[in-house]
C-alpha cells in the first residue's frame, strides 16, 4: 500500500521535512557535504543563526574559545577592531568589550520539540524512551547490510508491508495493544486515522513531524537517504519516510493506549499555543551577534595572512627549461605539502593539482566482482564502465568475523579452538601491529598486474553502459584535463598521474579518507584509465589535431599515493626503453624521499610520535599507525583546511600554506572564454566547500553535527554507527577527526580578472549563491596588478591585506617537524 | 606462596591508589601506571601458576585478619588459590595487560582519560579479590568493587542520556546479584553455625553431613548463589542488560563485557561446586537455564543487525553452555570454555569497528543470491514467531519494569504526604514508638512480640520503596535511605541476641555517609542548583569534585565496603533468626533498592545530559 509522496496531501510536508533531515549518505559512500544545506538559500550569518534557534545546534565556538584565539594571537588585535568598527561604526567601544565578556549566558530552548514534549508535561508519559528502542531495533534489522544472520523478512511492497506481513503471521505482535496491531493490519492507509487519534489538529501535523522526526534525525535521515538513492544498499530495501512515521505513530498510540487504556485525547487539545512557527524569521541577539563579530575576526586574521605573502608572491614567468617531470595530483589539500617536498627533492619538476578522477567519470567493476563501483564526483553520474581483468584478487579471511562464531555448537568449538589463536592474534596485534585482512589498504583497490578495458568494447549486457572510452572520447578526455590545468606544450619526459587513496583499520568512515572527487574511494583506477589513454598513439595524433602536440618520448605514468602511510605505487607502462628506465627509477626515488619528508612533517601533529632526526623511523611509526587496531587517527584527513587557490603554482610555491589549501591548477592565460574556471568552480565550491562545512560544524558542534567520539561507536546494519546498541544513527564527523580544525570557511581564491569571474558567476546562479551567500568567500587576485580583490554581496572590492608578522624562514626550519599546532603563513625565501 | 597471593592482591591496589593521584593531564604517567602494574601481576600470576603446577597441585587457603569477631560471628578475610583461581588469574592479567596497552593510545586526548584508568584499576582490584577470595565474604568485597566499576564505566561518557540510563539500568541487575550473595552468606551462617571458607566446603563428609539436616535450606543456599552468578553472566531472565552495557568506550567493554566480568558468574558456581555437587535438583536447575539461556541467545544473536549486541548475545550463549558444563561436573572443559570465549569475544569486539570494511569488500565478490524458500505454513508461522521473539529480545528487557520497578513505583506514589519538611517528624514518631516498645519488652504480648521484627522492616521497607520512586526531593529520598537503616536496626533490634555495639557498627557509616550527602546537596544549592529527581542533572559538568564526594556518601550508605556499614549489613543478617525467612526476604528487599535507590540519586543530580544549555550537548536518543 506504498503511496508514493506525490499523490498524497502531506507530500509537500514530507518533502520539506526530507529537505531539513540529515542527508548522510550510508558508510561504504560516505560523502563530504555541507551538514546545514537547508539553510544554504539563506546568508551564511542569517542561516546559520536561524538552524541555530530552530533546531538548537551550536553554531558557531563559545566566546571562551574565541577569547583563547585572541590570546594566542590566531585572532589580530588590529583586525577585530578594524572589523567591529565596519560592522558597528560609532559604537565599537561598546561591542569591543561585549566581546571581551567572560559572563556565560544560557540559551533560550530551541523551537524543536516544544509540541511533542507535551507527552512529557501534560501527560506524564516518556513516549520517547517507550518508542524509540523498538523502532530503531525494526528499522536497522529491516535496512541491515549483513551482520544479522537471520534477515528481516522481506516484501519487495516497502516497509509497511513487510512490517504488516510480519505481525499477520506472527504469533506474538509488535504492540501490547490491540487498536494499533488493527490500524496496522488495515491494508487502507490509516495516516489520517492515525493522525487524528494521535495528534488530531490537521494544523499541527508538520509540527509534531518535525519534533518526532527530529528526536532521532539519524534514522529519519538515512531513512530518507535510502528512499531517494535506492542504489546506496547493495542488497535492494524498499522504504520511505512516510511509512517510517506511520510505524513511528502507531508504535506511540501502542505506548499512550498501553498506559491510559483508548480514551486519551490527542495531543491538540492538551497543546498549549505555540507562539511562534518554526520557521518563522529570527533576528540575532547581542550574544549572537558577538560571535558572529568574533568569527569573522578570526577568518579575517587569517585571511590577511593568506593574502599578504600570496601578494609578494612571483609573478608568473615564462620558463624555456624543460622539465625533469610533471605531477598531476588531486586538488585534496592532503597533496600540498607532499607537492612542496617533490619540488624541494627535484627543482626541476613541476606540479599541478587537478581533481583526482582525472576528468574521468566511470563506473569500475573490480575482477570477479558483480558490482559497480562509481568513480567520480557525486553528482555526476558516468555513462562509462572501466572492468578490471585478470586481477589476482586475494581475499584473505578473518575468521573473527565468521558467522558461525555466533552458532551455538559451532560457537562452542569454535570458542575452544580459535579462541585461543585469538588471544595470540590480539597480543600479536596489540605489541606488533601489521596490515591483517581486518585493515582498508588502499593498494587494495585494483590490482596492479590486472588489465583495464580502456577501450571502447561496446555496451555492457548487463549494466547497459559503455564499456571502455571511443579514441574521440578519450581524446576528449585527455585535452579537457590538460586544458583545464594550462598544461598545453612543454611536456617533460615523464608525467605523472598521482591519484591517492588512504589505509586504515578499524574505521568506520574509511570512505571519507580516500579521494573526495572519486566518491570516497582511491583514485587508482581513473590514473590508471587517463594515463593509458594519453599513451594511445593514435590519441595523441587526435590531439595534435586539437592543437596540443604531446611528443613521442612522452610516458603517463600512473601511480597511487597513499595519505596516511605515505606510500606511492606506480603503475608501471608496458613498453618503456632502458633509457626511459633509468629516468623512471631516478624519479620514483625523488618520489619516496618527499613521501618521507611529508611524513615527517605530518607527524609534527601526533603527540605519540616525536621526532629524533631519524626521518626513516619516524616515517615507520606513520605507517604502523595505519595498521593499529588502537590507533582512533590513522591520518587527520582534511582537518585545518582552509583554502582552495586556482591558479598557477607560481602563486603558491614559495609559500608555506601548511597543508590548509586544496590547490587546483590554472592558466588565466588559456582559459579566454572563462568557460574553464566555471567547471572548475563548479567543482571547486560543492567539493571542497562541503568538505569545509562538515569540518566546519562538526567541529562547532560535535555532539549534534557531529558523530561525537567515536571510540563507543557500535556498528549499525553496515550502514551506520551509533553509541551503544539503543542509540540514534550518528551523523558527520567524529571529533577524532575535527579535534585540531580550525572553523573557518573556505576561502577560494582565484587567479583571474575580477570582472571575467564576475561574469561567469552571472551566468552560473548556482555557482554564485555558494559565494553571494558566504557560505564559502571568494577572492580574485588580479594577474596584472597583483591586487586582491574580496566578493562581497555579488560585487568585487578591493582587499588590502594589512602587514601581520608571521615566522620567517628559520622559524619555520626549525619547527616544521616538531610544532604541533598550525603554522602561520610563512613565505619560503 | 602465601607472599605471592599477596602481592597479588595488593599489585592492584597499589595500582589503583597510585592511579587516583596522579596528575590528570598525564597520559603517559597515567597508562603506563596501569600497564606496568598489569604487566607485573601478569608476571605474578605466570609464576603462581608455575609454582602450584610444580609443586604439591595443592589448593592454598589463607586465612587473613579477622575484620570482626564477636561471640558466633567471625568476620575474616580469607584466600584461596587453585586451579579455578589460575585460570582466571591468567585469563584476567593477560587481558588487562593487552588493554592497558591498548587504551594508552586509544583514549588518547579524551576526555576523561584519568576517569577511564581509574575505573579499570577499581575493576582489577574488584575482579582479584574476587577471584583470590576464600570465603563468601572476602567474594562479597571484590563483588561489590565489581558492580561499582561496572556502573561506572558504562557511564563514561556520563554527560550522555543512553550510557547514564543503562548503568542504572544494568546496576539494578546487579543489585540483585548481591543480595543473592548476602542471603546465601546468611543462610549459610544458619547452615554451618560459623563463618565457612570455600575450603571447608571441599571436605565432602562435612557438607554431606549439613545437607542432610537441612536439606531446604541448602537449596535456597544454591538458588541464591544461583541468582547472583545469573545476573552476573546475564543469564536468563537477566539476559537483556550485557548489550545495553557497551557504552563505553570499545576496549573497556571488550575486557569487562567481552572478558573478565561476564565470566564471573561461572566462577562463582566453580567456586562453590563442592557445596551443591550432591544436590541433584540443583545441578538440574543450572543445567536446564543454561541451556534455555544459550537457546535464546543464540537466537536472539542471529536477529541482532548491530555488531557489539550480536558478540554479547553469542557470548551469552556460550556462558549458558559453560552453566551446563559446571552442572555436568565437567570443570576443565568449562574452564577452556571460559578462557576460549574470552580471548574470542574480546578481539572480535576490538576488531569490530573493521566489520565495515571487510564486509563490504566481500560482498563485492560474493553476491548472495538468495532463493525464496517454500515454506509450509505452520513452520512458517513459527520461524516468523520466533523472529519476532528474537528481535524484541523475548521481552527480557521489558520484563524487570514491568514485573518488578513498576509495581513498586506504584506503591511508592501512595506515600505523597512525606515531605522533606516532615519526613523526620514522621519518622522521629515511629523511632520512639520503636524505642518504646524495646525498652517495655517485657509487658507486650509474648504472641505479637516475633510480628515485630516484621512489622518494622516493612516500615523500613516502604520508606525505601518511597524513597526509590521520589520524582521530586532529593533531600526527601536522600533521608528516607537513613532512616530506612534505622528502621531496619530498629526491627533486628527485637531479636534477642542483638548486641549494642553491633547497631553502632552497622549505624555509624549511615550517619557519616548520609550527613556527608546532605552536605553535599547542600553545597549544591548553595551554588544556586537546581536539584530534582525528575530528570538528569548533569552537575558533574560544573561541579565533578562534588559529585566525586556525593558519590562516596551515596556508595557509603548503600553499604559498599569503605564504611563498617559493609560488616554491619552482614552482622544485620546474622541476627535474623533461621526461622525468619520472611524478615530476611524484607530486609534483603530493602537493601537491594536502598542502593539503588542511592545510585540512582546520584546518577540523577550529577551525570547525564546538562541542565544548562550554555555548551553543545548531544541529543537524548544519541
Amino acid at each position: 500500500m506504498k503511496i508514493k509522496n506525490g499523490n498524497s496531501e502531506y507530500s509537500q510536508l514530507l518533502n520539506r521535512l526530507k529537505h531539513y533531515l540529515p542527508a548522510q549518505a550510508p558508510l561504504k559512500d560516505f560523502i563530504h557535504h555541507n551538514t546545514l544545506h537547508s539553510f544554504q538559500d539563506l546568508p551564511f550569518s542569517e542561516g546559520i543563526i536561524k538552524a541555530a534557534r530552530i533546531f538548537g545546534y551550536t553554531v558557531l565556538l563559545s566566546k571562551a574559545e574565541y577569547q583563547r584565539y585572541y590570546q594566542n594571537g590566531q585572532i589580530n588585535k588590529e583586525i577585530l577592531i578594524q572589523h567591529i568598527k565596519t560592522k558597528k561604526g560609532e559604537k565599537w567601544e561598546d561591542w569591543f568589550s561585549l566581546l571581551l565578556d567572560c559572563k556565560i549566558k544560557e540559551r533560550a530552548l530551541p523551537r524543536i520539540g516544544s509540541l511533542r514534549s507535551n507527552w512529557k508535561n501534560s501527560y506524564q508519559i516518556d513516549l520517547d524512551s517507550l518508542v524509540h528502542p523498538i523502532l530503531f531495533r525494526v528499522v536497522s534489522s529491516y535496512l541491515d547490510q549483513g551482520i544479522a544472520l537471520w534477515n528481516f523478512p522481506y516484501n519487495e511492497a516497502g516497509f509497511i508491508a513487510s512490517i504488516r506481513e510480519l505481525e499477520k503471521v506472527s504469533k506474538i505482535s509488535f504492540f501490547r495493544s490491540e487498536r494499533a496491531r488493527k490500524l496496522l493490519l488495515n491494508e487502507e492507509d490509516v495516516l489520517d486515522e492515525v493522525i487524528q487519534i494521535l495528534i488530531g489538529d490537521k494544523q499541527l501535523v508538520e509540527r509534531y513531524f518535525f519534533d518526532q522526526q527530529f528526536a532521532h534525525s539519524g534514522w529519519s535521515g538515512m531513512v530518507s537517504t535510502v528512499e531517494d538513492h535506492p542504489r546506496f544498499l547493495t542488497n535492494h530495501r524498499e522504504i520511505s519516510l512516510r511509512d517510517f512515521i506511520l510505524f513511528e505513530c502507531l508504535l506511540e498510540i501502542d505506548a499512550l493506549d498501553d498506559q491510559f487504556g483508548e480514551i486519551w485525547s490527542p495531543i491538540a487539545i492538551k497543546a498549549s499555543l505555540i507562539a511562534v512557527e518554526l520557521f518563522d524569521d529570527v533576528q540575532p541577539d547581542e550574544e549572537e551577534e558577538c560571535l558572529l563579530l568574533w568569527h569573522e575576526a578570526f577568518e579575517l586574521s587569517y585571511y590577511h595572512q593568506v593574502v599578504e605573502a600570496l601578494s609578494m608572491a612571483s609573478k608568473k614567468v615564462k620558463s624555456e627549461s624543460l622539465h625533469s617531470f610533471q605531477a598531476l595530483f588531486c586538488i585534496d589539500d592532503r597533496e600540498c605539502s607532499m607537492r612542496r617536498h617533490l619540488e624541494t627533492v627535484d627543482p626541476l619538476c613541476e606540479t599541478f593539482g587537478t581533481p583526482g578522477f582525472f576528468n574521468v567519470p566511470i563506473f569500475y567493476q573490480p575482477s570477479g566482482s558483480s558490482l559497480l563501483t562509481k568513480l567520480c564526483p557525486a553528482p555526476v553520474t558516468p555513462k562509462h564502465l572501466i572492468k578490471e581483468i585478470n586481477a589476482s584478487v586475494q581475499n584473505s579471511q578473518e575468521i573473527h568475523f565468521n558467522k558461525h562464531a555466533h552458532g551455538l555448537f559451532a560457537g562452542w568449538v569454535i570458542t575452544h579452538t580459535v579462541g585461543f589463536f585469538s588471544a595470540i592474534k590480539l597480543v600479536l596485534s596489540v605489541f606488533w601491529p601489521r596490515k591483517n585482512a581486518s585493515s582498508v589498504a588502499s593498494f587494495d583497490h585494483c590490482a596492479a598486474d590486472s588489465k583495464l578495458s580502456v577501450d571502447y568494447e561496446g555496451s555492457d549486457n548487463q549494466t547497459q553502459l559503455q564499456v571502455g572510452f571511443t579514441l574521440t572520447e578519450m581524446a576528449g578526455r585527455v585535452e579537457g584535463l590538460l586544458r583545464s590545468i594550462g598544461l598545453t606544450d612543454k611536456f617533460a619526459k615523464f608525467i605523472f598521474c598521482v591519484a591517492h587513496g588512504s589505509s586504515s583499520v578499524n574505521n568506520t568512515h574509511f570512505a571519507g579518507y580516500d579521494c573526495g572527487a572519486c566518491s570516497g574511494r582511491p583514485g587508482s583506477v581513473n590514473a590508471r584509465v587517463i594515463a593509458e589513454m594519453a599513451n594511445n598513439t593514435e590519441v595523441r595524433i587526435l590531439l595534435r589535431q586539437r592543437g596540443i602536440d604531446i611528443p613521442d618520448s612522452t610516458l603517463f605514468v600512473a601511480a597511487l599515493h597513499d595519505t596516511s602511510r605515505d606510500e606511492i605505487e606506480f603503475y608501471s607502462p608496458e613498453n618503456i626503453d632502458q633509457l626511459q628506465k633509468g629516468m623512471f627509477e631516478q624519479h620514483k626515488r625523488s618520489f619516496r624521499i618527499a613521501l618521507e619528508l611529508n611524513a615527517n612533517e605530518r607527524s609534527r601533529r601526533f603527540e605519540s610520535i616525536s621526532f629524533n632526526g631519524n626521518a626513516s623511523k619516524v616515517h615507520r611509526k606513520v605507517k604502523r599507525r595505519t595498521v593499529s587496531l588502537f590507533e582512533p587517527r590513522p591520518e587527520l584527513n582534511h582537518a585545518t583546511n582552509a583554502l582552495a587557490i586556482v591558479g598557477g603554482r607560481h602563486l603558491t610555491k614559495n609559500v608555506f600554506l601548511d597543508r590548509r589549501a586544496f590547490l587546483n591548477s590554472y592558466d588565466y592565460e588559456k582559459d579566454t572564454d572563462g568557460s574553464t574556471l566555471n567547471s572548475i568552480l563548479s567543482a571547486v565550491a560543492p567539493v571542497c566547500g562541503g568538505i569545509n562545512l562538515e569540518y566546519f560544524f562538526s567541529r562547532v558542534d560535535n555532539n549534534q553535527l557531529g558523530a561525537g567520539t567515536k571510540l563507543p561507536h557500535n556498528v549499525i546494519g553496515l550502514i551506520g554507527v551509533a553509541n551503544g546498541t539503543d542509540g540514534d544513527l550518528r551523523t558527520g564527523l567524529p571529533s577524532q577527526m575535527i579535534e585540531v580544525h580550525d572553523p573557518l570557511r573556505l576561502c577560494v581564491i582565484v587567479e583571474q580578472i575580477p570582472d571575467k569571474i564576475a561574469v561567469i558567476l552571472d551566468q552560473n546562479e548556482v555557482l554564485k549563491d555558494w559565494f553571494k551567500n558566504e557560505w564559502i568567500h571568494l577572492l580574485a587576485i588580479h594577474p596584472v596588478t597583483s591586487q586582491f580583490y574580496w566578493y562581497q554581496k555579488g560585487q568585487f572590492e578591493v582587499f588590502k591585506p594589512l602587514p601581520l608578522e608571521g615566522w620567517d624562514i628559520s622559524e619555520l626550519e626549525s619547527h616544521l617537524y616538531t610544532y604541533s599546532e598550525n603554522i602561520p603563513v610563512t613565505h619560503l625565501n | 606462596m602465601n607472599t605471592l597471593i599477596h602481592v597479588l592482591i595488593f599489585l592492584p591496589i597499589t595500582g589503583l591508589l597510585i592511579s587516583l593521584i596522579l596528575p590528570k593531564k598525564n597520559e603517559t604517567f597515567l597508562s603506563w601506571n596501569s600497564f606496568l602494574v598489569a604487566g607485573s601481576q601478569l608476571v605474578a600470576a605466570v609464576l603462581a601458576t608455575f609454582i602450584w603446577i610444580t609443586g604439591s597441585h595443592s589448593t592454598y587457603d589463607i586465612r587473613e585478619l579477622t575484620v570482626f569477631k564477636s561471640s558466633g560471628y567471625d568476620f575474616y578475610l580469607d584466600f584461596y588459590f587453585d586451579e579455578i583461581t589460575s585460570v582466571y588469574l591468567l585469563i584476567g592479567a593477560l587481558m588487562t595487560f593487552v588493554i592497558t596497552w591498548f587504551s594508552r593510545y586509544y583514549l588518547h586526548r579524551e576526555n576523561g582519560y584519568k576517569r577511564f584508568f581509574n575505573v579499570i584499576s577499581l575493576f582489577y582490584v574488584g575482579y582479584n579479590i574476587t577471584i583470590l577470595s576464600g570465603n563468601l565474604e572476602t567474594l562479597f568485597v571484590g563483588w561489590e568493587i565489581l558492580g561499582i566499576s561496572s556502573f561506572l564505566l558504562i557511564a563514561f561518557y556520563r554527560d550522555r542520556y543512553l550510557p547514564v540510563k543503562n548503568a542504572v539500568k544494568v546496576f539494578s541487575i546487579y543489585r540483585i546479584g548481591d543480595v543473592g550473595i548476602i542471603i546465601a552468606m546468611w543462610l549459610s551462617h544458619h547452615l554451618w553455625t560459623s563463618n565457612v571458607s570455600f575450603g571447608n566446603l571441599e571436605n565432602t563428609e562435612l557438607v554431606h553431613e549439613h545437607l542432610m539436616h537441612h536439606s531446604v535450606t541448602g537449596f535456597f543456599i544454591s538458588l541464591m548463589l544461583f541468582i547472583s552468578a545469573a545476573a552476573k553472566s546475564a543469564q536468563l531472565p537477566f539476559s537483556s542488560w550485557l548489550p545495553r552495557a557497551m557504552e563505553g568506550p570499545t576496549p573497556s567493554s571488550a575486557i569487562f563485557y567481552g572478558s573478565l566480568a561476564v565470566h564471573i558468574g561461572p566462577f562463582l558456581l566453580l567456586r562453590t561446586f563442592p557445596f551443591w555437587e550432591h544436590q541433584i535438583s540443583v545441578r538440574w536447575m543450572f543445567a536446564v537455564l543454561g541451556l534455555s539461556t544459550s537457546v535464546m541467545a543464540t537466537l536472539t544473536a542471529r536477529v541482532q543487525s548491530s555488531i557489539k549486541s550480536q558478540i554479547a548475545y553469542s557470548s551469552i550463549a556460550q556462558i549458558g553452555l559453560i552453566f551446563v558444563e559446571i552442572a555436568l561436573g565437567i570443570e576443565w572443559i568449562a574452564l577452556i570454555h571460559i578462557a576460549g570465549n574470552a580471548f574470542l569475544r574480546t578481539y572480535q569486539l576490538l576488531i569490530s569497528p573493521s566489520i565495515v570494511s571487510y564486509k563490504i569488500k566481500l560482498s563485492n565478490y560474493q553476491v548472495i543470491s538468495k532463493q525464496p524458500v517454500q515454506h509450509r505454513a505452520w513452520t512458517h508461522r513459527w520461524e516468523q514467531t520466533l523472529y519476532m521473539l528474537s528481535l524484541k529480545e523475548w521481552n527480557l528487557d521489558s520484563f524487570l519494569y514491568r514485573r518488578l520497578w513498576n509495581p513498586l513505583k506504584k506503591l511508592g506514589s501512595r506515600w505523597s504526604f512525606l515531605t522533606f519538611k516532615n519526613v523526620y517528624v514522621v519518622f522521629g514518631v515511629i523511632c520512639l514508638i520503636g524505642f518504646f516498645l524495646l525498652l517495655k519488652r517485657s509487658i507486650i504480648n509474648p504472641v505479637l512480640l516475633p510480628y515485630l521484627p516484621e512489622v518494622f522492616a516493612i516500615l523500613g521497607l516502604l520508606m525505601v520503596i518511597k524513597s526509590f520512586t521520589e520524582r521530586a526531593s532529593v533531600r526527601l529520598s536522600w533521608s528516607l535511605l537513613i532512616t530506612n537503616h534505622i528502621a531496619l536496626a530498629i526491627a533486628i533490634s527485637f531479636n534477642e541476641s542483638v548486641v549494642f555495639s553491633h547497631l553502632v557498627l552497622y549505624l555509624s557509616g549511615v550517619f557519616v555517609s548520609g550527613l556527608v550527602g546532605h552536605i553535599s546537596i547542600q553545597l549544591l544549592r548553595n551554588h544556586g542548583e537546581w536539584v530534582s529527581l525528575d530528570r538528569f542533572y548533569g552537575h558533574s559538568y560544573d561541579h565533578p569534585k562534588l559529585a566525586a564526594v556525593f558519590f562516596l556518601s551515596a556508595i557509603g550508605i548503600a553499604g559498599f565496603p569503605i564504611t563498617p556499614t559493609f560488616i554491619g549489613e552482614d552482622l544485620l543478617f546474622f541476627h535474623i533468626g533461621e526461622r525468619q525467612a520472611f524478615l530476611a526476604f524484607l530486609v534483603g528487599m530493602s537493601l537491594i533498592l536502598n542502593g539503588l535507590s542511592s545510585i540512582r540519586i546520584f546518577a540523577r543530580i550529577f551525570l547525564g545530559p546538562h541542565v544548562k544549555n550554555y555548551h553543545s550537548a548531544a541529543k537524548r536518543s544519541a
